[in-house]
C-alpha cells in the first residue's frame, strides 16, 4: 500500500515508517473513517489483531494498536491510536471480529471502547476491580473478594495473589508430600540420597 | 351422537405466538466433554433450538502476556508451549520467528528446515486430534482410537527430538535447542507411510459416513463474507472459501521452497472444515517427505548471533570469549534491538500472531499474543443461534479451537 494515500486523505495521520509494514498513528476521530477507507478501497478487509499497549513518550497514557490484513494483497498495515482520556472509539461496528478484541482491552487496561456493543470484561470476572496488564499492577496479583459472593460468604474463601516466596512463582517451601520433593526442598542432591 | 372436531396444522400455526413456552436457559461447560476445555456457554433454549449463545471464557487465563513482560525472551518459550497445547512445536516456531524478525536475524537453512519439518508434525499432530474428537462429537467413537495411535507414535519422535512428549520447548531465539538425533529423518519417514494409512482409513469411516454428514452437512454454514469480518483464518477461513494461506502467501522459514497446495472449502459448514483439515494431513506428510529429502547440512543455530544465541557447552567450558558470552546471555537474556514486530505463523488453528515491542535489552515491554482459537470462539454468538442444542457439539468440533490458546 502507498502511505501517501492514507497520509493525504487524513492529514492528521502520521507515518511512523514501520520496518516490517506500513505503520501510522491515526487520531482518534478519524479511525473509523480510516479503517472503512482501508477496508473498502485498499483491499485490508481482514482485522488480524487489535490490542491496548501502555504507551511511553506519548501526552496520554494508553494506546491502542490495529493489525489489518489483506487477504487479496497479502499485506499487512498497522495503525496506531491513542486513547486520549482513556476513549478509542470502537470499530467493531466495520470489522466484528473486533468485538472480543476491545473487550480484552478493556479488561486488561481499562480502555473505553466509544460505541461498542457488548462493553464487558472477557478474561477475568465481571466483578473484578483492577486491570491487570497496566504497568502499575504488581506481576503477583493483589487479593480480591471471591466472585461468587455466597459461597465467600459461607466458605471466607478469597482469591489470593500469586505466591512469591523466593521467585514471581516458586511455591511454598517445605513438604507437599511423601516422596515428592518440592522445589524447595534442600535435605537431598544428587551426591546424598534422600534419607 | 358423535361430537368430532376437525384440526388442522393451520390452527396450530395461527396459535403458534400463543403456545410459545418459556424460553429456558441452559449452561454449557466448563467443564463439558463436548466443549474441549473449559470453555462455558450460556445458551438460551426454545424448545432445543438455540436462540441465543454467550460464550463465557477466561477460566484458564493465566496471564502469559503478563508474565512475558517480567522475563526474558527464551524464559518465555516454555510458557508458549502452553498457548496451544495440542501443537508446542509451531508455538516455539512462531514465538522465535517474531523476536528474531526484530532482531533482523537470518537462520542458517537447516535450522528453518527442522523448524518447517517440526512445524508440520505439529499440524499432523493437532488435526489428528481435532478430526478425532469432532467424530466422537458426532457420534462416531472408532476414528479417535485410529488418530490417537498415530499421535503416539508422533509424541515418541517428539521425545526422542526434543526430549519431552508434550511441553517441547524446542526453539530458542535464533535457532533450536539441539540437532535432529541420528537417524531420526528415517523414523519421521517410516512415521510419515503409517499415517497416510490411516488418514485413508479415517477417510474410508468419516466422508461417507451418512450419520456424520446428517450432523455435520449444511450446519453453521459460514460465510466467506462472514468469515473475513469476524478475522477468521487458518483452516476455518479456508473452509469458507478463502483461499489465504499464510504458508503460500508470506512464506517464512523457507516454506516458499517446498511444493504444496492449499485446500479451500465451498460452502463453509461444519462438513467442509472438515474435509480442509483432512487434506491438510495429506499436504503435511507431502512437504514433510520433501524436507526429509532435502535437509540441508551446516549450522542448526545463527552462529553469528553473539549476543542472542547460547553458544555450544564445550567451547563455554573452555573458551573465554564463550564463558563471558554464556554468563551474559543466561543473566541479561538476549540482546534484542528496540522496535516493534508482528508476526503471524500459519499454525494448525489458525494464524497465531505476536506483537513485541522492545526498549531494547533482553526482556520485551509488551508482548501481546493473537490466539486463533480466540478469534474463533468469537463467531459463536453468530452462528450457533438457530441451530438444535445437539448441533452444538459438532459445530465446537468443526471449529478445532484449544482454550489455552483462547484464554492465554
Amino acid at each position: 500500500m502507498d502511505a501517501a494515500a492514507l497520509t493525504s486523505r487524513f492529514p492528521a495521520t502520521q507515518d511512523l515508517a514501520g520496518k516490517d509494514m506500513p505503520t501510522f498513528r491515526v487520531a482518534g476521530g478519524d479511525l473509523l473513517a480510516a479503517v472503512r477507507f482501508l477496508r473498502d478501497e485498499h483491499g485490508f478487509d481482514l482485522l488480524a489483531d487489535l490490542c491496548g499497549l501502555e504507551l511511553q513518550g506519548r501526552p496520554v497514557r494508553f494506546g491502542v494498536v490495529i493489525h489489518l490484513l489483506s487477504t487479496t494483497h497479502k499485506e499487512y498495515v498497522r495503525l496506531h491510536v491513542d486513547a486520549v482520556g482513556d476513549r478509542v472509539p470502537s470499530v467493531s461496528s466495520l470489522h466484528p471480529g473486533a468485538n472480543w478484541h476491545e473487550r480484552e482491552a478493556f479488561d486488561m487496561f481499562g480502555i473505553v471502547f466509544e460505541g461498542h456493543p457488548d462493553p464487558r470484561r472477557i478474561l477475568m470476572w465481571d466483578s473484578y476491580p483492577y486491570h491487570p496488564l497496566r504497568k502499575d499492577f504488581p506481576l503477583a496479583g493483589i487479593e480480591v473478594p471471591f466472585p461468587a459472593a455466597d459461597v465467600a460468604e459461607v466458605t471466607g474463601q478469597k482469591v489470593e495473589p500469586a505466591p512469591m516466596m523466593g521467585g514471581p512463582f516458586v511455591s511454598h517451601g517445605g513438604k507437599l508430600s511423601e516422596g515428592e520433593p518440592s522445589a524447595l526442598d534442600q535435605s537431598w542432591t544428587e551426591e546424598k540420597p534422600k534419607a | 351422537m358423535k361430537i368430532t372436531k376437525e384440526i388442522s396444522i393451520g390452527d396450530v400455526a395461527a396459535r403458534s405466538e400463543e403456545l410459545r413456552g418459556e424460553n429456558m436457559t441452559l449452561n454449557m461447560g466448563p467443564s463439558h466433554p463436548a466443549t474441549h476445555g473449559v470453555l462455558r456457554l450460556s445458551l438460551e433454549l426454545d424448545g432445543d433450538k438455540v436462540v441465543k449463545c454467550d460464550p463465557v471464557i477466561g477460566y484458564l487465563h493465566r496471564g502469559d502476556e503478563k508474565i512475558a513482560e517480567n522475563m526474558t525472551y527464551n524464559q518465555f518459550v516454555p510458557y508458549t508451549d502452553r498457548l496451544d497445547y495440542l501443537a508446542p512445536l509451531a508455538n516455539n516456531v512462531a514465538y522465535a520467528i517474531a523476536v528474531e524478525k526484530l532482531a533482523g536475524l537470518k537462520l542458517p537453512a537447516r535450522c528453518e528446515a527442522i523448524r518447517v519439518l517440526t512445524c508440520e508434525m505439529a499440524r499432523i499432530s493437532s488435526h489428528l486430534l481435532g478430526i478425532g474428537v469432532y467424530a466422537m462429537d458426532t457420534g462416531a467413537w472408532t476414528v479417535f482410537m485410529y488418530t490417537f495411535n498415530e499421535r503416539e507414535k508422533l509424541y515418541t519422535l517428539f521425545e526422542e527430538l526434543t526430549g519431552a512428549r508434550f511441553t517441547t520447548s524446542y526453539t530458542r531465539i535464533g535457532g533450536v535447542t539441539r540437532d535432529i538425533p541420528d537417524g531420526w529423518l528415517a523414523k519421521v519417514s517410516a512415521f510419515c507411510d503409517g499415517v497416510e494409512r490411516t488418514i485413508d482409513e479415517v477417510d474410508k469411516l468419516l466422508t461417507r459416513n451418512g450419520i456424520f454428514l446428517e450432523r455435520t452437512e449444511g450446519i453453521a454454514t459460514i460465510s466467506k463474507e462472514m468469515a473475513l469480518a469476524y478475522g477468521l483464518t487458518g483452516p476455518n477461513l479456508r473452509a469458507s472459501g478463502v483461499p489465504f494461506d499464510l504458508r503460500k502467501d508470506k512464506p517464512y522459514s523457507g516454506y516458499e521452497q517446498y511444493d504444496f497446495d492449499v485446500p479451500v472449502g465451498v460452502k463453509g459448514d461444519c462438513f467442509d472444515r472438515y474435509l480442509v483439515r483432512m487434506e491438510e494431513l495429506r499436504q503435511s506428510v507431502r512437504i514433510i517427505r520433501q524436507v526429509v529429502k532435502s535437509m540441508p547440512g551446516g549450522a542448526w543455530y545463527a552462529e553469528d548471533a553473539k549476543k542472542i544465541f547460547l553458544p555450544p557447552k564445550a567451547k563455554v567450558m573452555t573458551k573465554m570469549e564463550e564463558l563471558i558470552q554464556n554468563f551474559m546471555l543466561v543473566t541479561e537474556g538476549p540482546q534484542i534491538p528496540a522496535g516493534e514486530v508482528y508476526f503471524e505463523a500459519e499454525n494448525p488453528k489458525g494464524a497465531l500472531g505476536f506483537y513485541v515491542v522492545s526498549n531494547g535489552g533482553g526482556v520485551p515491554y509488551r508482548l501481546r499474543i493473537r490466539g486463533p482459537s480466540f478469534v474463533s470462539l468469537s463467531i459463536l454468538p453468530a452462528i450457533v443461534p438457530g441451530n438444535f442444542l445437539t448441533d452444538v457439539a459438532s459445530i465446537l468440533g468443526s471449529l478445532d479451537f484449544v482454550m489455552g490458546e483462547c484464554d492465554r
